[in-house]
Formats: structure tokens, C-alpha cells, sequence
């Protein structure tokens, strides 16, 4: 249970095409991440799923059974909201057992599996607060908690973490992670943030205005982007991209190198620059080059590496992490296997 | 800088408007007081002489009292549920997206705009009267016998003209916290099984019960004082039937002319605001502290 099938879906506004014909399978269990910058569609895509918005064509199948016309609450899905969307006037208790309520489940069982999720998720001191009365990790935890006594075929969670500090990002990130391991429920996590997408999905689901640049596991996607648009979206800081007479030297249009493959050196490589910027963070050195001819490129050594602005150093991309891009920015055949990545 | 000096300097130039507002609000109060001691009859002019609290024992003891203390009662408690179960389902309605909104929404507040007098003249000749009234030519048109509403029910129709009047204000508060719930909210309770009328119960109105004691304050304190739409309906008849408390003072003042009775009920009248307002507070601060 939990397969989630999308075929041939779209969805427009009025006049306005905001998801072109896409096709997509979420397997049973899967933490699937959908990432893309602001506005391209991703809030949209699942509240398809989840039923909140019609689409205009197309069929979602969820767990085998057509669901394409089904209301919001015979899909069997929960979904946690950006802004948790809570009952301000019911206590935590209330709000978590609302859905059970909903489905005139009696007294005793509502009890038990508020109590349960509650110790879940570290509530249980807190049951008989408001929402108003809870910090901004405690809200988004009710809001799990009245996702999860529902036991739903799948989660869908919008951008969850986005109104928290990156302190307790972290944490309930690797609370949710922590949550899909225990439940192996399927999940479908909308963000803008690629690193929450790399850290927790199974399934990276790349998109970009409402079309699905690429899908694949976190690793799949940092070693072989299909095109220049999830070459540059997934990896931190952003991969570099070289066009011109170098990247021709390579016999592509254009040619991208990961800050993390470009080897830095004091006495000669490469391309050779003056640093613009340097960032010591101690586990590792982000060095901002100004290549002759070329432009600023970023590069990442490991550790501490004693570069201040204005020395000039030399830079050497590993060849086998060369990205090489055609005109259209489709990624070309990796010059170290050989083959044609499609 | 909050020193002596500056607080000194605000009691200074506060004074005069703080004085101003004592003297326009207690003279008034004070002499009123006063009166309400008197014997103070205006056929007997100079005849006047403290006579302690018999005013306040004629008005009190007197059987229009009772009734119409019952009058204001039902008045200002069938305006207020009235004006609210027709608010919430009107803001309901406007709150849909529809075409034309904005023309609606401002025809609806319309009749706030009619003053009182007018709005009961038109509702007594134009669509209550029982021979030349609308409501009589739409009965007649079914074949049923024309109601006379102010003789047969004044009450009601009074409490009906009132709601009139009101139900633009009661919809337009509602409707602007209507606007305020969060969608989210409502999409959230939808995925969690919801439906419609559960929604309705569960997220829409415990949203709404700020707005609706507002609603329910304001509109206490203009409905205590409902007067022009008795005076120019009925005169507060047949007999005591649509006399309030406001109209009984008048009447004791200005149609008997005593002056003593009708300052004793005024301050029966203030005491009785007072007791409603206590109580409206109190629903106040339990439902402001969500
Ligand atoms: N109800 C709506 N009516 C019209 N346009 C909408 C509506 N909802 C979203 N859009 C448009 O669809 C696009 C995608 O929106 P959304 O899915 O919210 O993006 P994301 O969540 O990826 O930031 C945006 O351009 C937005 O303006
Ligand atoms: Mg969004």
C-alpha cells in the first residue's frame, strides 16, 4: 500500500499552464522529495494529490484505486502544512485528536492514540496547552501528530521546516527522517531547499516551472545531472559553469566543476586567478577564484588551506567530475564513462 | 524621558479636556440624580419639594415597568440572535466568490445608512401597513387574509424592523473575520475528514466568536436605546406591548409631564445599562483571551 500513481496530470489557472503534462510513481515507502525554486509548481503538484485542487486532466492513482475525483479526505493522505494550520481554539489534545473525532471513533481509542503519538513526539507535557502557548518546533510536531494518529496511506508534508530557525531545522529534519524510518509509511515532502531535499529523500524529484527536470536518488543527482538547470539547483555552493574557449577545449558548449572538484594549488594547474574572497570555516576552505579570462569560480579544499585576497593560486577540475553541456544545457556523455547520460 | 516633569506637563495639558468631558457627562447625571428626588411635575410649576425615593418607589411598582423592562429584554435579546444567525449566513453567502461581489457588498450595507425614523416610516406604510402594504398585496395576491403585523404582533415587527437595520452591521463584522480565518485552516480540517457542516461548527464559528461579541457589545448598547422606531410605529402600544424602558421614561416625562418619575427611571435605566454591561465584559475577557 501507499503507491502513488500520477499519469499524464495537468493543472492550469484559468489561462495560466501551471503543471504541463507530468508522470510520476511514488513506490510504497518512499521519502520522495520535490524540489525546485519558489513558484515552480511544487505546492501545486501535491495538493493535486492530496485533493485540495482539481486537476485539469490526467489520473492519480493512489494505493491502485482511481482517486482522481475522490475528496481530500477518502484519499487516505495527511498533510502537514507551511503553516501548520492548527485549531488555535482546541488544546494540543483536541487538535491531535480532531481527525479521530471526524471519524466518530469512540472516546477511549481517541484517548489511546492521542497518548500515543503524543509520547512519539515528545508532547506529552503539553497536552492540555493551546497552540498559541507552544514554540514553533512544538506547533510543527502537533501538526505531525494529528498527521500521524490518522495512520495514513502516505504523508505530504509543504514545506514543514521553513518558518523554523536553522538550529531546530536541523533537529526536526532528522525527526522526520527518524519518523519515515519508524512508520515506513510512504512520504512527499515539498521544499525549496536542496539540502533537505539531499538529507532526506530516497527520491529527489527536481522541477522546474512545473516540468520534472529529473528523478533519482540524492547521489544519482549530484554525480550525474541530466541538464545545467539540476546541475546548478542540487550541490552547495553551486557548481561552476565555464562556457567560452575553455569549454570548447572539452568539446561541449559549456562545462560545469563542482567547488569540491576543482584542486587548489599555490604553485601551478590548470586556470590560474587571484582570490577574491576566502572563507575559513575550519573543516574546510571555500576559496573565491578571479580566473584570467574565465570569471570568478569557487573551490572548496578540505581543511584549513592559507589563502588571503589577492594571492594568486592555481586551479585544476578533476576530469572525471567534468560536467560537459550542449547548447540547450542537456548534459553530454561523461568524458570518463564514456556513455551518453540520458 | 517618563520623569515627574513630563508626567506633571501631560496632567497639565490633559486637565482641560478631562474636565470638559467630567462636566459634559456629570452635569447632566448630577441633575438628573437630583430630580429624581423632586417632586417635579411640569402642570405644577413651583410646587416642587424633595420627596426622597417615593419617585423611584411609583416607577419601580408600577406595572409598565415590569413590562417593559420584558420589552427591552426580548428586544435587545431578538435583535442580537436574529442579527447574528442572519450576519454569519449572509457573511457566509458574500463570502463566496461570485460575480458582481463588490456591487453586493456594498447594497447590502445599505440600510445601515437609512435613519431610524425613515426605515420605520417605510416598513409601517410602505410594507407593513395592512391595506396598502406590500406584504398585505403579496397575501391577497395568494388569496390569504392580510396580517396586520403592529396590531397583531408589535413586538415582533418592531424587533423585525430592528434587525433590519442592524443586519448590515452584524454581516459586515462577520464577514471581515470570515476573511480573516486562514484557508489552510479549513483545507487542513477538510483532509481530516471534516465535511462541510463539521467545519462549519468546529472552525468557522469558534473564528467567529471574537467578531460576535463585538456584534453582541455594540449592539447592546444602541438597542437598550431603541426609541425612534417605537415612537413612529406604535408609541410604545397597544398599551404597554412595545414599550421599553428608554420610551417609558419618555413617556413618564414628556406625556405625563413628570419630570421627578421620568429622572428616576433614567437612573434605572443607567443602573440596568450598567448590570448588562458588567455582564458583556465579562463575556468579553473570557472570549479576547484565545
Ligand atoms: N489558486 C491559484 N490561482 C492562480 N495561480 C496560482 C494559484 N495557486 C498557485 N498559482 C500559481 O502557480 C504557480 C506555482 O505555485 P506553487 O505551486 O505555490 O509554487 P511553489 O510551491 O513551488 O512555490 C505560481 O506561479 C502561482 O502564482
Ligand atoms: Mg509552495
Amino acid at each position: 500500500m501507499g503507491e502513488i500513481v500520477l499519469k499524464q496530470i495537468t493543472k492550469s489557472f484559468g489561462d495560466i499552464s501551471v503543471i504541463p503534462p507530468l508522470d510520476l510513481t511514488i513506490a510504497n515507502g518512499e521519502f520522495v522529495v520535490f524540489v525546485g525554486p519558489s513558484g515552480c509548481g511544487k505546492s501545486t503538484l501535491l495538493r493535486l494529490i492530496a485533493g485540495l485542487e482539481d486537476v485539469s486532466s490526467g489520473t492519480i492513482r493512489i494505493d491502485g484505486k482511481d482517486a482522481t475525483a475522490l475528496p481530500p479526505a477518502q484519499r487516505g493522505l495527511a498533510m502537514v502544512f507551511q503553516s501548520y494550520a492548527l485549531y488555535p481554539h482546541m488544546t494540543v489534545r483536541n487538535n491531535i485528536a480532531f481527525p479521530l473525532k471526524m471519524a466518530r471513533l469512540d472516546k477511549a481509542a481517541v484517548d489511546r492514540k492521542v497518548e500515543a503519538a503524543a509520547a512519539v513526539l515528545n508532547l506529552t507535557g503539553y497536552l492540555d496547552r493551546r497552540p498559541g502557548q507552544l514554540s514553533g518546533g512544538q506547533r510543527q510536531r502537533v501538526a505531525i501528530g494529528r498527521a500521524i494518529v490518522r495512520e495514513p496511506t502516505a504523508f505530504l508534508f509543504d514545506e514543514p521546516l521553513s518558518n523554523l530557525d536553522a538550529a531546530l531545522r536541523v533537529n526536526m529534519r532528522l525527526e522526520i527522517s527518524e519518523l519515515h524510518a519508524s512508520l515506513g509509511t510512504t512520504m512527499i515532502y515539498v521544499t525549496h531547499d536542496q539540502v533537505e531535499a539531499m538529507t532526506m529523500a530516497d527520491k529527489i524529484v527536481v522541477l522546474n516551472a512545473g516540468r520534472i527536470e529529473q528523478v533519482g536518488s540524492p547521489i544519482e543527482l549530484y554525480s550525474r545531472p541530466r541538464n545545467r538547470f539540476v546541475a546548478g539547483f542540487i550541490g552547495s555552493p553551486r557548481m561552476n559553469f565555464i562556457e567560452g574557449e575553455a569549454a570548447r577545449g572539452d568539446g561541449a558548449d559549456t562545462i560545469g566543476i563542482r567547488p569540491e572538484h576543482l584542486v587548489l594549488s599555490t604553485d601551478g594547474g590548470r586556470w590560474s586567478g587571484t582570490v577574491s574572497v576566502s572563507e575559513h570555516l575550519g573543516s574546510d576552505t571555500f576559496v573565491y577564484v578571479q580566473v584570467d579570462g574565465i570569471g570568478t569560480l569557487v573551490a572548496r579544499a578540505g581543511g584549513e588551506f592559507p589563502v588571503r585576497h589577492g594571492d594568486r593560486v592555481w586551479l585544476t577540475p578533476q576530469a572525471e567530475k567534468l560536467h560537459r553541456f550542449d547548447a540547450a544545457g542537456n548534459a553530454l556523455s561523461s568524458l570518463a564513462s564514456g556513455k551518453k547520460v540520458a | 524621558m517618563a520623569t515627574a516633569h513630563s508626567r506633571a506637563a501631560a496632567r497639565l495639558t490633559m486637565s482641560p479636556a478631562v474636565l470638559l468631558l467630567l462636566c459634559w457627562m456629570l452635569i447632566p447625571l448630577v441633575m438628573t440624580l437630583y430630580f429624581s428626588f423632586l417632586r417635579y411635575n411640569l402642570l405644577m410649576p413651583g410646587t416642587e419639594e424633595w420627596i426622597g425615593v417615593l419617585n423611584y418607589q411609583y416607577f419601580l411598582t408600577d406595572p409598565a415597568f415590569f413590562a417593559a423592562l420584558a420589552n427591552t429584554l426580548a428586544l435587545v435579546g431578538g435583535v442580537l440572535v436574529l442579527t447574528i444567525a442572519g450576519g454569519i449566513g449572509l457573511a457566509l453567502l458574500l463570502d463566496q466568490p461570485f460575480w458582481g461581489q463588490g456591487i453586493v457588498r456594498l447594497l447590502v450595507i445599505a440600510p445601515f445608512f437609512v435613519m431610524p425614523t425613515v426605515s420605520a416610516l417605510v416598513w409601517k406604510n410602505m410594507l407593513m401597513n395592512p391595506v396598502n402594504g406590500l406584504f398585505a398585496a403579496i397575501a391577497k395576491g395568494l388569496g390569504l387574509q392580510p396580517f396586520d403585523f403592529l396590531a397583531e404582533a408589535p413586538l415582533s415587527s418592531i424587533i423585525l424592523i430592528v434587525t433590519w437595520q442592524w443586519l448590515p452591521f452584524a454581516t459586515l463584522i462577520l464577514l471581515t473575520a470570515l476573511q480573516s480565518l486562514d484557508r489552510e485552516r479549513l483545507e487542513a480540517a477538510e483532509m481530516d475528514g471534516a465535511g462541510a457542516l463539521d467545519r462549519f461548527i468546529h472552525i468557522i464559528l469558534p473564528h467567529l466568536a471574537r467578531a460576535m461579541t463585538v456584534v453582541t457589545l455594540i449592539q447592546t448598547i444602541f438597542l437598550l436605546s431603541v426609541f425612534a422606531e417605537i415612537l413612529v410605529t406604535t408609541n410604545g402600544g397597544p398599551g404597554t406591548a412595545t414599550t421599553n424602558i428608554t420610551y417609558l421614561v419618555y413617556a413618564q416625562s414628556l406625556l405625563q409631564f413628570d419630570v421627578g418619575g421620568g429622572s428616576a427611571g433614567g437612573i434605572v435605566a443607567v443602573v440596568l445599562a450598567n448590570i448588562v454591561a458588567v455582564f458583556l465584559m465579562r463575556m468579553i475577557g473570557r472570549n479576547l483571551d484565545i
